[in-house]
């Protein structure tokens, strides 16, 4: 219930925070909004020696399209998605997660930055930027780099951040026209993890599917798309059958593991089933629809 | 192990106070200020009992370091009646029985308000949603729920006649 | 030890209990009789202890700040069972600020403290010396002067354990190959066996029966877990051999008493202090080991100690609820008229049975088993067993295993029903006990003072248009979409207890009522009972109110504090307003005929003369003279006759003639999502008959949160063990309790039959809708399935569970 002791440190400008992390090295961990780290604190599963808190650094919380992507800064908190117009607008897959990230309070806090950065399979906007066909941007010792999102996640609760680097910013490239996503999402009750849940976003051209991005929450141990489904859904009319061959491709290339949210097999079909529901309002959505 | 001197402007009045680093937000408030009001019933971020608003947004107080709130505004459940006046929210939880035990009731009023705030006219859902980050035990909800409604009708009628 | 409840209740039975009548009418709304500016019963009345509580101002006790004051915390066990080798706190003490460490030789060596006695006459440990019996056990306890550093000691404290093979499964434990509690002579983990009813005119009516069904149902453990936890603040003064308590405690002298008998310090000089309540729900009714090693931590440093314990202690330490293993058998004749009920239980009790039940009562009131349905015979076995698990049984708004009982009975009706292919809600009718043969006297012995069962029913399927529901069920069914009307008819019964029957440690649970009335005309009132929300500072000034006349509003109710409170057993299991409601009444009117006496005197007319209205003796046809409640007050110490001693109070001790029986018909409708197997609520009736209504708002809230404390283990809660008994549910992470989103919009119906023995005519509610709403939740889902072949679902029904018999069924997306 009380963390274990630690040194604070605030920094103001993202070079002192860089400069800091590299000082400290693995004794130090990032505090964005705390809502997954200070939990685990709590439990003295995580007792960092250092925090360095990027909370008073204010160029990290920026919401706006710049150029051809959404430009979403790390530390910009789950409401600011929720009640963003532009996010409600255009990217509706990622309103549809805002909204169920946890719960209204936490959201105040949370940051889409240390959402991603934390690299559990449990969080919800992994699967989203996977969608997406996102990228990051991290900040080093030498300079910025980009990383697509495909190459971000490595491993449970590991990225392919080296160490000294900080996650400053996501971009999402702006949907082509006839685009449309969707994030659905089963769980227990309001506020938990997923028991499983499905990121989808397409672009038609005319009756088929031209592009398609899958990807898939607390059902495997890194952040994953469904490839085997995006492959049986490209090209294709949404046709009944076409999008059950999708959703079983989708069932059976994930990963899911027994635990109190559910068994193995009834993930899987959780999986299949929100891929084709998935698929279905995205489709409107491209279409113009407001499902 | 670090100490680091903050100051917190809470209920209108700054206050300066030397905490550890690791002092949550929660446990400054009810034992260095001596606000009892805010209240702790879990350990997992679930609960909501101990929501405060955090320059005006409500936040889960156990899940935000004190050091994190230098510099800011808290607004706890003693500074939400003015001058001796309950404020609508206050007054809907007393008319609609909107409480029994009280333990739950401070991070409830808080989190209402946030949420009359943004949202002066909230469907019944969105009133739910809106307070999904507090746990009650007692009430069933349903009486909460009518209490904010109570509220939102109050601050729209004041809203009006101003 | 064998207790036959069967022997208990043949002696002590009369066969017609005290002040009833052949029939009690049902009304509709709540009768009132005063004016709003009395505000007696019947009353919407605003509660008079919100203005504290929505300011912030509430006094619970982890608010408790006393000068010098040091804080305890608790090293617990990561085995469900161990042997302890060794515990070294010698790296603990040696950190700044940790002044103590408590082992369980130390509580031995200050006089065997190191076990207590447990509300079932058991014993359980406080803290262990050779084992440890349950995961998360209390080991030793730390104080240090601040609480992050008794955070930090229990850290630093080394316990060297032996794990041994835990006995999760309590049919395992039946086996006796791992015995729980080698401390007993006995070794074996058999507790005790328990029957109630005739096994063999049972027998005769299975023999003779032309439908039997039978079915499995487990009732899994659950934690009530209400918002604030478990604390204490032990303050001992060793100049005055004084020790304060501040303890969340639903039975403050109870456990004053309890305290006592353990500790040897004389009763007088021990005060325990109730204040502010987080929630309750029977909880805060049992002695944990925290409790006692605060008090014993604080009687030893001579300071005050605080022990708040965290959410996951809460939840993997504190006592359970449930955890029932129940085979049932009911049987019916030709036309469909239930005969006969057979039920055979096991009680996984955990490491001790510490149940706060009444000592004669090891299963608590199940065998209400037979519900709200007449039937010929009736019988019901329960064996207790041990399990490496935590101890305990009935903390979780249960009316002591009547939520077991009533979960069972309308599941087996709504089978039986099914089975005979009859509706649910006619097949209820049909066998329901009749509003001519109250007082019913029940196969297992209960004599039920009122009801009108049909009344109920007939309102909730009116309320939700029950038969439209059916045709749309049908239409609906038709084209392989699935909804779900399942109902649950319940009789409750509760305000234990005559003291004939009725006792907690040997104390008989009677309960107690003081007022006092001061010259000026105000009021103060102090009871034996303790609410934690639900609203006694109010509901008590309303039965005043009723009684004397004087306002509500200037009765000032007290509970708690054991130094000025009359002594009681405290508030569970719905017993207040039976019990100490009753003795408020009783000593009202001890003072209205020492009032009636003063008016007299001062109006000059015989007692005979005088008639009482609302707030006034007044002669009878001479309304003007009259004399008011208050100016009787002032005169009772102005001007009171020769002879007469002064003053206006009572007190009075209720020992209630029997229990009483709330009922109700809950109706819920379910939606399935076949795909995922999820479960809407799309509405949920519920029709409630407490007897007459103190304050209709406070019954609605009473119903409205059990009903959502009655849908958490239907359909969400359920504490895991894994087979080494670790505890998977160990937080709000995994313990799932319904937010606002998941508590449908609950619709409220009431039928109002007095109880015919109560001096108000009032029952109690606050566990009926727990009691009533999981079988309604259950019923609904397994009606939504029956078609496909479904039979049973234990709860919690998850949406995992429905998704799995509709693929078993050959039902998908």
């Amino acid at each position: 219930m009380i963390p274990a002791p630690f040194d604070y440190h605030a920094p103001t400008t993202l070079d002192e925070a860089l400069a800091l992390l590299g000082k400290l090295g693995d004794t130090a961990k990032i505090l964005a909004g705390g809502q997954s780290l200070i939990p685990a604190m709590r439990f003295r599963l995580a007792a960092p020696e250092a925090l360095i808190d990027l909370g008073r650094i204010p160029e990290l919380a920026h919401l706006e399209e710049r150029g051809d992507d959404l430009v979403i800064g790390a530390l910009a908190r789950e409401h600011a998605l929720e009640i963003s117009p532009l996010v409600a607008k255009s990217y509706p897959m990622l309103l549809d997660a805002a909204k169920v990230i946890a719960d209204p309070l936490v959201r105040n806090k949370a940051t889409v930055g240390g959402n991603l950065a934390h690299a559990d399979p449990a969080n919800d906007h992994p699967a989203v930027m996977l969608a997406y066909g996102a990228k990051v941007v991290v900040r080093g010792p030498s300079g910025s780099r980009t990383i697509a999102i495909d190459d971000l996640f490595t491993g449970l609760f590991e990225t392919s951040l080296a160490p000294g680097e900080i996650l400053t910013e996501i971009r999402i490239p702006k949907p082509k026209p006839h685009s449309g996503g969707a994030y659905l999402k089963i769980e227990r009750k309001v506020g938990d993890y997923a028991v499983a849940a499905v990121a989808v976003q397409l672009e038609l051209a005319g009756e088929t599917i031209a592009h398609v991005r899958i990807g898939l929450t607390n059902v495997s141990p890194i952040p994953a798309r469904a490839k085997a489904a995006e492959a049986a859904l490209t090209g294709q009319p949404a046709s009944d059958a076409v999008l059950e061959a999708a959703g079983k491709a989708a069932a059976n290339e994930c990963n899911p593991s027994a635990d109190l949210r559910g068994q193995v097999d009834y993930k899987r079909d959780l999986v299949r089933i929100l891929v084709k529901r998935a698929v279905r309002v995205a489709i409107t959505r491209a279409q113009g629809g407001r499902p | 192990m670090s100490k680091h001197e903050i100051t917190v402007t809470v209920n209108g009045e700054r206050k300066t106070r030397s905490v550890e680093s690791r002092l949550l937000l929660v446990h400054f408030i009810r034992e260095d200020l001596s606000l009892t009001g805010t209240h702790i019933g879990c350990d997992t971020t679930s609960c909501g009992a101990c929501t405060v608003s955090l320059d005006g947004e409500p936040v889960k107080s156990c899940t935000v370091f004190a050091v994190q709130a230098d510099g800011a505004t808290v607004d706890t459940i003693e500074g939400m009646a003015v001058g001796g006046k309950l404020h609508p929210l206050q007054e809907g939880f007393w008319e609609k029985h909107g409480l029994q035990c009280g333990f739950c009731t401070p991070g409830m009023l808080i989190s209402a308000r946030a949420l009359l705030a943004k949202n002066p006219s909230p469907s019944e859902d969105e009133i739910r949603h809106g307070i999904s980050g507090n746990l009650c035990r007692c009430t069933g909800y349903n009486k909460i729920v009518e209490a904010i409604q109570y509220a939102a009708d109050k601050l729209r009628g004041d809203a009006k006649g101003a | 030890m064998a207790t036959t409840h069967l022997e208990d209740r043949k002696e002590h039975h009369s066969p017609k209990p005290a002040g009833s009548s052949a029939t009690v009418e049902t009304t509709h709304e709540p009768r009132i009789t005063t004016p709003v500016k009395v505000c007696g019963m019947g009353h919407r009345m605003k509660r008079k202890e919100d203005p504290r509580f929505i300011q912030g101002g509430g006094k619970y006790v982890d608010d408790v700040k006393l000068p010098n004051m040091v804080y305890m915390d608790i090293v617990r066990s990561p085995y469900a069972h161990a042997k302890i080798l060794k515990i070294d706190a010698s790296e603990a003490l040696a950190m700044p600020g940790v002044i103590a460490v408590i082992t369980g030789e130390d509580l031995k060596k200050a006089g065997n403290l190191h076990w207590m006695p447990t509300l079932m006459s058991d014993t359980q440990m406080v803290l262990p010396i050779e084992k440890v019996a349950y995961y998360a056990q209390e080991v030793c306890v730390v104080v240090a002067t601040e609480r992050y550093i008794a955070a930090d000691a229990i850290e630093k404290v080394q316990v060297d354990y032996e794990p041994l093979e835990a006995v999760v499964d309590p049919f395992k434990a039946l086996e006796d190959k791992v015995i729980v509690r080698d401390d007993k002579e006995k070794k074996t983990n058999k507790i005790w066996h328990w029957e109630a009813g005739d096994k063999d005119a049972t027998d005769a009516v299975f023999a003779a029966a032309a439908t039997v069904v039978e079915e499995k149902i487990y009732i899994p453990r659950i934690h009530v877990a209400s918002i604030e936890t478990c604390g204490m603040v032990a303050n001992y003064d060793k100049i005055r051999s004084h020790m304060q308590i501040y303890m969340t405690s639903q039975a403050p002298h109870a456990h004053r008493t309890v305290f006592a008998l353990v500790s040897g310090l004389p009763e007088h000089m021990i005060q325990i202090i109730s204040p502010d309540i987080g929630g309750g729900f029977g909880g805060k009714v049992p002695v944990y080991p925290g409790y006692v090693c605060c008090a014993v931590a604080s009687l030893v440093l001579g300071r005050p100690v605080k022990w708040i314990e965290d959410r996951s202690e809460n939840l993997q330490a504190d006592s359970f609820a449930r955890d029932y293993w129940i085979e049932a058998q009911l049987a019916a004749d030709k036309d469909g008229k239930i005969t006969g009920l057979r039920v055979k239980t096991l009680s996984d009790c955990g490491a001790a049975d510490a149940a706060a039940n009444p000592s004669k009562f090891p299963a608590g009131l199940y065998s209400i088993c037979t519900g709200s349905y007449d039937m010929k015979a009736a019988h019901v076995t329960v064996d207790g067993v041990y399990t490496n698990k935590p101890p305990g049984g009935v903390a979780y708004r249960c009316s002591f295993r009547v939520t077991e009982a009533v979960h069972m009975i309308e599941r087996m009706v709504d089978i039986m029903a099914h089975q005979l292919g009859e509706d649910p809600a006619d097949f209820r009718l049909k066998n329901f006990i009749r509003p001519d043969q109250f007082p019913y006297k029940s196969p297992t012995g209960w004599d039920y003072d009122s009801g009108n069962y049909k009344a109920a029913l007939d309102k909730a399927m009116m309320m939700i248009d029950y038969r439209a529901l059916r045709e749309e069920q049908r239409e609906k069914r038709a084209r392989g979409v699935l909804m779900g009307i399942g109902i649950s008819s319940f009789t409750e019964v509760v305000g234990a207890g005559p003291s004939k029957d009725y006792d907690i440690l040997g104390i008989k649970m009677f309960d107690s009522a003081e007022i006092r009335i001061h010259p000026t005309g105000k009021a103060m009132a102090r009871f034996g009972t303790k609410s934690q929300g639900q609203g006694h500072e109010t509901t008590y000034a309303q039965i005043l109110a009723e009684e004397l006349g004087l306002p509500a509003a200037d009765i000032q109710v007290e509970e708690g504090d054991t130094d000025t409170a009359p002594y009681g057993l405290g508030t569970y299991a719905s017993r207040s307003t039976p019990t100490a409601g009753a003795a408020a009444a009783m000593a009202a009117r001890k003072i209205k005929a020492k009032a009636k006496k003063i008016a007299a005197y001062l109006l000059e007319v015989g007692e005979d003369d005088l008639e009482w209205n609302v707030d006034s003796f007044q002669v009878k046809g001479s309304p003007d003279k009259k004399k008011t409640i208050q100016e009787l007050a002032f005169a009772a110490y102005t001007n009171h006759p020769q002879g007469m001693e002064a003053g206006l109070e009572a007190t009075d001790y209720y020992d209630p003639p029997n229990l009483t029986f709330p009922f109700g018909s809950y109706i819920c409708v379910v939606d399935l999502d076949t795909g995922t197997g999820e479960i809407k609520i799309r509405r949920f009736v519920a029709v409630d008959d407490c007897g007459h209504i103190i304050n209709p708002m406070i019954v609605e809230g009473q119903i409205e949160g059990g009903l959502t404390m009655g849908l958490a283990p239907a359909m969400y809660e359920e504490i895991v063990y894994d087979e080494n008994g670790q505890n998977l549910t160990g937080t709000f992470a995994d313990y799932l309790l319904p937010t606002a989103v998941e508590s449908p919009k609950w619709e409220l119906g009431k039928t109002i039959t007095p109880s015919p023995h109560h001096p108000l005519g009032a029952k109690g509610v606050g566990e009926s809708p727990t009691v009533g709403a999981p079988p309604a939740i259950a019923n609904a889902i397994v009606d939504a399935l029956w078609h496909l072949g479904v039979r049973h679902l234990d709860i919690p029904i998850t949406p995992q569970k429905v998704w799995r018999a509709l693929r078993a069924a050959g039902v998908t997306e």
